[in-house]
């Protein structure tokens, strides 16, 4: 195990994605993720990368989308607007079938909103957020180790399905210091028969393109995306589930909300409500198979959300509204406290 | 003896262009000069949006399609990671010089050891005619039906001018393919383009004032004929930036 060191959210993931053998960064200064970059253009020149201040975010998201297409390990990060901007981008490396890495640490929106933290992204990163039928692979840290963690899982889920991975984290995971354990990663070198990297004379062109003119062809591509999708949702859910054997009622909640939560769930256990927190990992693909066994056990389920409620749609979904779900959640910046959540599992219990 | 072929750069899918269009001259001027350096199997070719967007399906060499402007960019993350990789983009004046401008202009200013190709035929011609941001004053387009007024619309942009502007470029040179002797030029300065690559020079553009019958609404020939008549004398032929040259004129 390797020593800890107390560590900036941001540093963590820049961190961990050298280890994860990321030699090419690309970004363009936002708050609250600026240390993102800042970490790489001391590192990379170091270790014989490429750190790279795109003029703009649409670009440096071209530049991600030009290193994929050669299949190496590469990635930028943002801020919400900033993550509205590579959006084009984002759907083209979708389109055409790239693995790559998009760090979204989040703001308050929509707009240029604010600089505080927020979880108002999470339609635009789990429903696609570009133009076409795609999605992400979206993974939600709530501490510093799994800024780093999850920044690895990032990289290999993306590699292993050839679709994007986005780490959706806010503003108080990227700001906030924690001890953070950085172990080595033995890197596993997938075969990437589809890279552009010269033909060396040696076979076919290939071609990195998300154009097919014909709809018949790029029906079938859809198709095939989807099914790998179909296999993603199958086998790569992740969540944490806490207190959850005899609850009577549950949280859900992801990133700081869940912290914030947990204390909330302490809180409501000493007050004799039995409540538990279902904490998704993976925002998609959205833990829906435990969200829909919770909702045969619990009498309803409470949303907590740093936005006006995006979340709430995926818990109603995932339990077919079979139980009442109710949703506390502050915006723009504003962060919840445990009590405003105790508050509202009381107010489920009191009503169920 | 063979005294003429098909460059081995070029694939055997038959081109889409409309008769009269001088793509397919370019593309196999680009063709030739990439079997010339002997550099098909390490290079990278980015296809802009536009009429050349399927141009990842005429040539040999490995190719990534780009966003509509982007190509630049995908260019510069491609170079970045296999510097001893040959990259090029093949653009037009809507992608390059439109929504794709502070793609190319930070591409040049950084120096970057790219090859851009950029055809300016000062039209949008893959979505029906359309004013292009190398429109000439007066031009009557689709959506410049009166004329390009200049007073609603602005003026044409020269980019070979305005790139050599700055400190960063290698080389830059805009010619044009509507006779033989142009077309031996426009030969000479893509090969040199590509050549500064594998030398490690630096970024090279070459602009090529090329045609649009379909669109321009004349005959193949008079299309040509238009080029000498109106394009040339707003976009002067020429080379605006030799940084090697320069330099060597400095120090003797």
């Amino acid at each position: 195990m390797a020593d800890k060191v107390l560590m900036k959210g941001n540093e963590a993931i820049a961190e961990a994605a050298i280890k994860a053998g990321c030699r090419h960064y690309f970004g363009y200064p936002i708050t609250p993720q600026t240390e993102i970059a800042a970490y790489m253009a001391k590192r990379m020149p170091k270790i014989g990368g490429t750190f790279l201040q795109a003029e703009s975010e649409i670009a440096a998201i071209n530049m991600v989308y030009g290193v994929a297409g050669a299949g190496f390990r590469v990635m930028t990060s943002s801020s919400s607007p900033g993550v509205s901007l590579k959006q084009e981008g984002i759907s083209y490396i979708a389109g055409a079938d790239l693995p790559a890495l998009i760090v979204n640490v989040q703001r308050g929106g929509p707009g240029l909103g604010g600089i505080q933290p927020s979880q108002s992204d999470y339609f635009q990163a789990t429903k696609g957020g570009g133009h076409g039928d795609y999605h992400l692979i979206v993974l939600a840290p709530a501490s510093v180790q799994e800024m780093a963690d999850l920044t690895i899982k990032a990289f290999d889920l993306s590699d292993k399905y050839r679709v994007p991975a986005m780490l959706l984290a806010d503003g108080t995971m990227g700001q906030m210091m924690e001890p953070v354990a950085l172990p080595d990663v033995d890197v596993a070198e997938i075969e990437k028969p589809w890279a552009v990297r010269g033909t060396k004379n040696a076979r076919k062109h290939n071609i990195v393109n998300s154009l097919y003119l014909k709809p018949d062809e790029l029906e079938k591509t859809n198709f095939e995306r989807y099914e790998r999708y179909r296999q993603i949702e199958e086998n790569e859910v992740m969540y944490e589930s806490f207190m959850m054997e005899d609850a009577e009622y549950c949280v859900v909640a992801f990133g700081i909300a869940a912290r914030i939560s947990k204390n909330a769930v302490l809180a409501a256990r000493n007050q004799g409500i039995k409540v538990g927190l279902i904490r998704p990992i993976t925002l998609w693909p959205f833990p829906t198979e435990v969200i829909a066994k919770a909702a045969d056990q619990v009498k309803g389920f409470v949303s907590v959300e740093l936005s006006m409620g995006q979340m709430i749609e995926d818990v109603r979904l995932a339990s077919s509204c079979k139980k009442p779900v109710l949703l506390c959640n502050r915006t723009g910046g504003m962060i919840p406290t445990p009590e405003e959540v105790l508050a509202k599992i009381s107010e489920l219990a009191d009503n169920t | 003896m063979i005294v003429f072929e098909k460059p081995k750069a070029l694939t055997d899918t038959p081109l889409h262009y409309c008769p009269g269009c001088t793509h397919g001259i370019i593309h196999r001027l680009v063709a030739e000069a990439i079997d010339e350096l002997g550099i098909e199997g390490t290079t990278v070719g980015v296809a802009p949006v536009g009429c050349s967007v399927m141009a990842y399906d005429y040539f040999s060499c490995d190719m990534v399609e780009a966003a509509h402007g982007r190509a630049p960019a995908v260019a510069t993350g491609l170079k970045r990671c296999m510097p001893e990789n040959i990259i090029f983009t093949y653009q037009g004046d809507g992608d390059l010089a439109s929504i794709g401008m502070a793609e190319t202009v930070h591409a040049a200013t950084r120096n970057e050891n790219i090859t851009i190709i950029f055809v300016n035929n000062a039209i949008y011609g893959m979505t029906g005619g359309q004013m292009a941001p190398t429109s000439l004053p007066g031009q009557v387009t689709q959506t410049s039906p009166y004329g390009r007024d200049v007073g609603v619309a602005g003026y044409p942009i020269r980019v070979s001018e305005m790139l050599s502007t700055l400190d960063g470029p290698e080389y830059i040179e805009r010619v044009a393919v509507n006779n033989v002797k142009n077309v031996r030029n426009a030969k000479k300065a893509i090969l040199k383009a590509f050549k500064n690559q594998v030398e490690g020079k630096g970024f090279s553009l070459i602009e090529v004032v090329s045609t649009c019958p379909t669109n321009w609404g004349m005959t193949p020939v008079k299309a040509l004929q238009w080029v000498d008549e109106k394009m040339i004398p707003y976009y002067p032929l020429g080379v605006y930036r030799d940084k090697t040259a320069e330099n060597a004129a400095k120090e003797g």
